[in-house]
């Protein structure tokens, strides 16, 4: 008994208006309403709402035997509210049939995973528990944004608490490997990994309705032949694509629906393969190895690699100066903000900037509303410079705090200042007094001048927090005193007093000596 | 007197200086009451401000083909033919016979609408040479149609249609050079052009430049004959009021703006050097790149990859109103071009009481004294500048109040009597 698996992509970005330098500062919103509006009901029309009828009819038809698993981005969850209510709704009579399992991913379809791990975090967090709050089940599986996956991702998504990532099946990661077994995380062999069959599941997300493709047409039982001739001890197919490939990217008119609506029967009927949800797969299989990814890969065109949101200089541009807002965002702690926070991580932006438009052109130009990705940028900068200016203004006040709280300890510092200003002044009387009570004590001198220089050494520690720089050279000498004998350290602890009595002014005799020798004398002692 | 007048472009349908140039100088020369003017323009839209001249669109113009002759200069030019799908002929093979005749007889065959009028863009477009020379084509037919004392013709463009005026109508022709392709193309010149420019300016009685650089460049690379060539400076539209539309202001940032064709000419390159070297100095602080070219893609990459492009905007090709807009919110502007004949826009930003720095190679720079003038590769200095205007107030509020009153004195009303005056010389030599 062998495996499907099929994985199935729902997103739409919040695409935004033209937004213009003069906007700048005056206006606040990004967003153009009327394409988002008019490109999610065409979606609907064309795609969710006929295809999740389809795939309903399927569930009900096959009995518990034919199921999918779904990945819906936050963001595509806020337009269908907005929009397509009904598309949700019918999203929701899926859920309810218990054989259809979603996936936990990034709320705003973002590359955080790729920048700031916390902020990665927190959107895993809150697409989760929008799938629980609409669908009635917590994700146990993650995916990522465009399937990007490293080690290290993986490791981090494991201790997110989910067993299970997908991603590409990319042939520079596998080399020979077959995508057909179940795998495991190089760093975290406890975190299973699924990994896309890329041929058989593009076979019908690009090639379909190609006419130039030597299997066109393509049909249910030619696709099930495929799947037998596939060697007996391969254990699963994962077909993995965007949900929009039936009814938008290959439209009803190539027959795509009833490829889809013939697929589970031929399936069922002339293999051994049963249909099983990632869970499914990574429950009932036994890993067969690991998979290295040192470096980040992705689904997206032949390089299987970030390029296509993070290849050029704009794109990076972009992305980082928007990350650099992160914790300012957070900390601003303004929900609005928040919300074009995570709209502005959209990945499409970063697509829409990209200049791959040789190799893989004509799928990036497809999705695209600019003319050039210059246009792309220069519109995204100049949103983010009035995000930024937003976020600047608020966290102002913060920044209020933060300067009354320095000013608070300068305050106390000057305090404190004042108080050993005093305490020297009062020393320093003690010390006159005591040179004039006790003039000659001729033998005792040499001693006196050696604890003497030790005392004025410890006090000037003490003067020497109103300059970091004279105490750190304080502290070298100590320092070094420590190390070696203390008699031939003498000339060294002399030239230091000196240099602090300047400050402090004479602080010579036995009385100070007497005073805070005890200190170094204890510290002495410890030595 | 009448005036012919040739130009390219004319307000509202200006892509730079030169549509802006000869609009101005046509309104000041309109206060003179002996001018009489006739302004002509490859396409007219409908929309122009016609109340001080008559505006005439050489697409509006049907051809008498009759009597319609090559002149001797025009044999230089390539052929000419004119966008064929618009053209009614009645069979491939009509069409055919009509290319076998005009060959055979070296006759050259025009396209023309049903009208017998010629198509013109009016643009800069891939077929600018046709249009140069059917442009020409139809000056004769207005030479022929409307009386005239003197023709006047602007830049390269229309040189030839000057020439071909001339021919007919025998009066002087003036040329006016506001640029020159040594100008645009930073030194490679444009053999086809240099040689439509080195026609024009043998063939003019008088030649007007816009600034002594220009001047120069005439009679130095051209090898024309000095007493030949005066300099008219250009001057400014004074705002009207209207377009004195104070845009509220979003950012507390400065704004420091270049505005102008993003090309090789105009230094856009030096504009982000300086902007990259104040930006390591101070933050708050925005540039903004208004206009379109060549460079722009290149300029994007770089303000993306030297990592200043959230503080580096671009607005795309900017006109009439957001010209205006634009100045009313910035603090400081840049014009760092290569070679500029002249540079109108600094003096509308002064206009807008906005402190500017120019480049020593433009021609602006021989008269203006309220301007910080910098070499266009100098960028510490061209920096320097910016953040001293930025931040020293008693500084830039100088150079906004004494460049106010500076360019307020310029005026088309003064050019436009230097123009009358060669006018009025050419015409009793």
């Amino acid at each position: 008994m062998r495996h499907i698996c099929i994985y199935l992509q729902v997103h739409q970005p919040f695409r935004f208006r033209t937004y213009r330098f003069f906007d700048i500062g005056n206006d606040h919103y990004y967003y153009d309403d009327y394409s988002n509006e008019s490109i999610l009901r065409k979606v609907a029309e064309k795609c969710y709402l006929p295809a999740n009828k389809l795939l309903l009819d399927l569930i009900e038809k096959h009995k518990g035997k034919f199921k999918v698993a779904f990945s819906i981005s936050g963001t595509a969850i806020e337009q269908f509210k907005l929009y397509a209510p009904d598309v949700l709704d019918s999203f929701k009579a899926l859920a309810a049939t218990g054989q259809v399992e979603f996936l936990a991913e990034t709320y705003a379809h973002s590359l955080s995973s790729m920048r700031d791990h916390e902020e990665f975090a927190r959107q895993v967090s809150a697409h989760s528990e929008l799938m629980k709050e609409l669908f009635g089940q917590s994700p146990k599986v993650f995916r990522n944004t465009e399937l990007v996956y490293s080690d290290e991702i993986g490791a981090e998504v494991y201790k997110m608490g989910f067993k299970t990532m997908l991603t590409e099946g990319a042939k520079h990661v596998l080399g020979w490997k077959s995508p057909n077994y179940l795998y495991c995380n190089a760093i975290e062999p406890r975190l299973k990994v699924l990994l896309k069959n890329f041929k058989l599941s593009d076979d019908i997300a690009f090639r379909f309705s190609n006419k130039g493709w030597k299997d066109y047409p393509l049909t249910a039982e030619k696709y099930a032949g495929w799947l037998k001739e596939l060697p007996k001890e391969e254990e699963t197919v994962n077909l993995f694509m965007d949900y929009e490939t039936f009814g938008e990217h290959q439209w009803a008119e190539t027959g795509i629906f009833r490829f889809l609506e013939a697929f589970p029967e031929k399936v069922l009927k002339s293999t051994d393969f049963i249909f099983s949800t990632p869970s499914e797969v990574a429950e009932n299989l036994q890993v067969v190895s690991a998979v290295h990814v040192p470096n980040a890969i992705s689904w997206a065109d032949e390089e299987r690699d970030l390029s296509a949101w993070l290849g050029n200089e704009m794109q990076k541009e972009a992305f980082h100066k928007l990350y650099d807002l992160g914790e300012k965002v957070l900390r601003s702690g303004d929900r609005e903000l928040m919300i074009d926070y995570r709209n502005l991580q959209v990945s499409d932006h970063f697509y829409y900037m990209s200049t791959k438009f040789f190799s893989d052109g004509e799928v990036h130009s497809y999705f695209n509303p600019y003319k050039t990705p210059y246009d792309a940028f220069i519109n995204y900068m100049n949103v983010l410079s009035d995000f930024k200016i937003r976020v600047d203004a608020t966290v102002r006040d913060d920044k209020d705090g933060e300067i009354s709280r320095l000013s608070k300890i300068i305050a106390e510092k000057d305090l404190s200042i004042r108080k050993y200003e005093n305490e020297i002044e009062r020393l320093k009387k003690q010390a006159r007094q005591t040179r004039s009570q006790a003039p000659k004590k001729g033998p005792v001198k040499n001693t006196a001048g050696k604890t003497g220089a030790a005392a004025s050494k410890t006090k000037g520690g003490k003067s020497g927090t109103k300059d970091p720089a004279e105490r750190s050279a304080y502290t070298s000498t100590s320092k070094a005193g420590k190390k070696k004998e203390a008699t031939k350290k003498t000339t060294t602890r002399n030239t230091t007093t000196r240099t602090t009595r300047g400050k402090t002014g004479p602080a010579k005799g036995s009385g100070t000596a007497g005073n805070s020798g005890k200190k170094t004398r204890g510290s002495g002692q410890k030595k | 007197m009448k005036v012919l007048m040739f130009g390219w472009e004319f307000p509202p349908h200006i892509s730079g200086g030169l549509g802006t140039a000869s609009y101005g100088l046509t309104r000041g020369l309109a206060t003179i009451p002996d001018l009489d003017i006739i302004f002509v323009v490859p396409r007219a839209y409908g929309d122009e401000d016609q109340r001080k001249l008559r505006l005439i669109g050489a697409g509006d113009v049907s051809m008498d083909t009759r009597h319609l002759k090559f002149s001797e200069q025009l044999n230089n030019l390539s052929y000419i033919e004119v966008n064929s799908s618009l053209v009614p002929y009645h069979t491939p093979e009509e069409y055919e016979t009509l290319i076998n005749k005009a060959e055979n007889s070296k006759k050259k065959l025009i396209h023309t609408t049903r009208g017998g009028k010629l198509v013109f863009s009016g643009g800069y477009g891939k077929n600018l040479f046709d249009e140069i020379a059917n442009y020409a084509l139809v000056a004769q037919q207005i030479a022929d149609d409307n009386e005239h004392d003197l023709i006047h013709a602007h830049d390269w463009l229309t040189y030839p249609a000057g020439m071909a005026a001339k021919s007919v109508s025998g009066k002087p022709l003036v040329i006016h050079v506001h640029a020159t392709d040594f100008d645009r193309s930073g030194g490679k010149v444009n053999p086809a052009v240099f040689e439509i420019e080195k026609m024009g300016m043998e063939a003019a009685d008088r030649i007007i430049a816009v600034s002594n650089l220009t001047r120069n460049t005439i009679i130095e690379k051209y090898g024309i004959d000095e007493a030949k060539v005066t300099t008219v400076y250009n001057a400014v539209e004074p705002i009207p009021d209207q377009e004195k539309v104070a845009m509220k202001r979003g950012i507390e940032d400065k704004v420091v703006t270049f505005l102008g064709r993003v090309t090789l000419q105009k230094g856009p390159e030096y504009f982000v050097q300086a902007a990259e070297k104040v930006l390591r100095k101070m933050d708050n602080v925005r540039f903004v790149m208004a206009g379109s070219g060549e460079l722009l893609e290149r300029m994007i990459t770089w303000t993306a990859s030297v990592g200043i492009a959230d503080r580096f905007h671009f607005t795309g090709f900017l006109k009439g109103e957001d010209v205006f807009r634009m100045f009313s919110i910035s603090d400081v502007y840049v014009m760092p071009s290569v070679s500029e004949p002249f540079g109108i826009s600094p003096l509308e930003a002064m206009q807008s009481n906005v402190p500017t720095i120019i480049s020593n190679q433009s021609g602006v720079a021989e008269i203006l004294k309220y301007a910080i003038k910098t070499d266009f590769w100098d960028v510490d200095a061209m920096a320097d500048a910016i953040y001293g205007l930025l931040n020293y107030p008693s500084l830039s509020e100088m150079f906004r109040k004494y460049g106010k009153e500076e360019v307020d004195n310029m005026k088309w009303e003064n050019s436009a009597r230097k123009v009358y005056t060669l006018y009025r010389d050419s015409v009793l030599q």
